[in-house]
């Protein structure tokens, strides 16, 4: 087929949207089979084994089974926001994806303030889940909505913090310059090391994983803000929770890790990307250690966590890198 | 102050220990049995229904003195048995439990003179859909064991 008459530039927009959508339902389907594989090999069980080589049919079929439930609306719940929540938890994760420098010539959109842009968007996350737990009109989807917008303001702190002060370095908001400044000399992990382990501690917080998975915390509050939600609804809030891990994840790798950068392949220029998902999947691989090992905190102590470590440290690193930067 | 320092310093000590010990599990080999294609033997301890032995030269051991089943707690077994003309011996004609209401405490296997009974350790899938399956006929089962 002939797609000249068609302006480039729109092309190009069908084109990278279609490959996001594709990146952002890949990744959901690889991580719930992932997720459960480490879960069960940490435990020393198999994890899903049944359905196909060792279960790897598994996510498809779990997310036909989802597809074919039905989305009971509790009675009394305010019934547009209930079924509003999902969508609201599922659609922005795409947008971070558009700034993403997945190698030199591959970003969608090359934008000087991706880096804020990443950060505002992740936050209509919480916003989600308070409105799922708010519109379900169920105690434990209240309390669990509750626990994630105090959780998340929280720890939205550090993660700006330690940005900030890699920000100070590059003197950039733009991911792709953060991540040519990492070529040049060496990557941020080494430079900012406490900014890092700040900002991971922090993502892992504010993607509502375990240990700081309070919203959804099982033992207490049988599923948190999703308790209600049944079938694609149900659905769409984890597909939610894996892409906001990747994008986490991706920050990390791209502000921290040197992005596209690593040993030199045939077409640099398009296969960093190679490069950049084995970064990002290496720091999920750890955020699926990190929940599969450790006990959920308690809330206090989730509070402390954040305002009397995270957030002192963060700060006066910022301020050290600052003053670093100034007088070099 | 010190405190609030030798507090991050064992915390983070402490979650590296934790993550080093799921990682080390993660590597290891599953101990869970995959049950439909893997099963794991059964043990020799395993107290499953009766099961009548037999002597060496055939026949079965038992000498049908009813100790069992006089001593039987849940009264479950049943020893039918008629006296041989010619011996003037008795001889076992049926042996029967009832395995709904055997609580398994073994003075059955204990009390025979003849060390005639024991727990059979192959049939562990006790499962059935009516109560009849469960009044269990020693002799034939102990027969079937022979095969064809």
């Amino acid at each position: 087929m002939d797609f000249s008459f068609l302006p480039p530039e729109l092309l190009r927009m069908i084109l990278s949207i279609l490959l996001v959508v594709t990146v952002v339902f890949a990744n959901a389907i690889f991580m719930v089979y992932a997720e459960r594989k480490v879960a069960g090999h940490v435990q020393r069980r198999f994890g899903p084994y049944e359905v196909g080589w060792h279960g790897v049919l598994q996510p498809f079929v779990d997310a036909l089974k989802l597809m074919g439930k039905e989305l009971v609306v509790p009675r009394n719940a305010s019934p547009f926001l209930f079924r509003f929540a999902p969508v609201l938890a599922f659609t922005p994760v795409v947008i971070p994806f558009l700034v993403f420098p997945f190698a030199e010539k591959l970003t969608v959109l090359d934008l000087d303030i991706g880096l804020v842009l990443i950060l505002a968007i992740s936050s209509i996350n919480i916003m989600a889940i308070l409105v799922a737990g708010w519109s379900s009109n169920n105690k434990y989807g209240l309390f669990g909505a509750m626990r994630s917008v105090a959780q998340d303001i929280s720890y939205e702190i550090p993660i700006l913090l330690s940005l900030l002060s890699v920000a100070l370095i590059t003197n950039s908001f733009n991911l792709r310059t953060i991540v040519q400044a990492q070529i040049g000399g060496v990557w941020f992990c080494l430079l900012q090391p406490v900014a890092f382990i700040i900002y991971f501690i922090a993502a892992v917080a504010e993607t509502n994983r375990a240990p700081f998975d309070l919203p959804e915390s099982e033992s207490e509050l049988t599923a948190g803000f999703h308790t209600e939600y049944s079938g694609m609804g149900f659905g769409l809030f984890y597909l939610g929770e894996y892409t906001n891990m990747f994008i986490a994840c991706s920050v990390a790798a791209a502000v921290f890790l040197g992005g596209w950068s690593g040993l030199p392949l045939p077409a640099d220029a398009w296969t960093g990307v190679i490069w950049y998902f084995l970064k990002v999947y290496l720091l999920m691989f750890i955020m699926l250690w990190i929940r599969w090992t450790y006990p959920r905190v308690r809330f206090d102590q989730l509070m402390n966590l954040s305002w009397k470590y995270l957030i002192p440290f963060s700060l006066l690193n910022l301020i050290i890198t600052a003053v670093v930067v100034k007088l070099t | 102050m010190s405190n609030y320092f030798s507090n991050i310093f064992h915390t983070t000590k402490s979650l590296f220990t934790g993550l080093g010990v799921t990682i080390r599990e993660m590597f290891r080999k599953p101990v869970t049995v995959q049950y439909p294609r893997e099963v794991i033997p059964v043990s020799p301890h395993f107290r499953g229904p009766l099961e009548l032995l037999k002597k060496e030269e055939g026949g079965f051991r038992c000498i049908a003195c009813e100790n069992c089943a006089r001593n039987c707690p849940s009264s479950c077994l049943t020893v039918v048995s008629r006296r041989s003309e010619e011996s003037k011996k008795k001889v076992l004609v049926s042996f029967t439990q009832d395995f709904t209401r055997c609580s398994l405490c073994g003075i059955c296997v204990e009390v025979c003179p003849a060390s005639a009974l024991a727990y059979s350790s192959t049939d562990v899938y006790l499962a059935g859909f009516t109560r009849e399956e469960f009044l269990l006929d020693l002799i034939a089962r102990a027969n079937k064991g022979e095969g064809p």
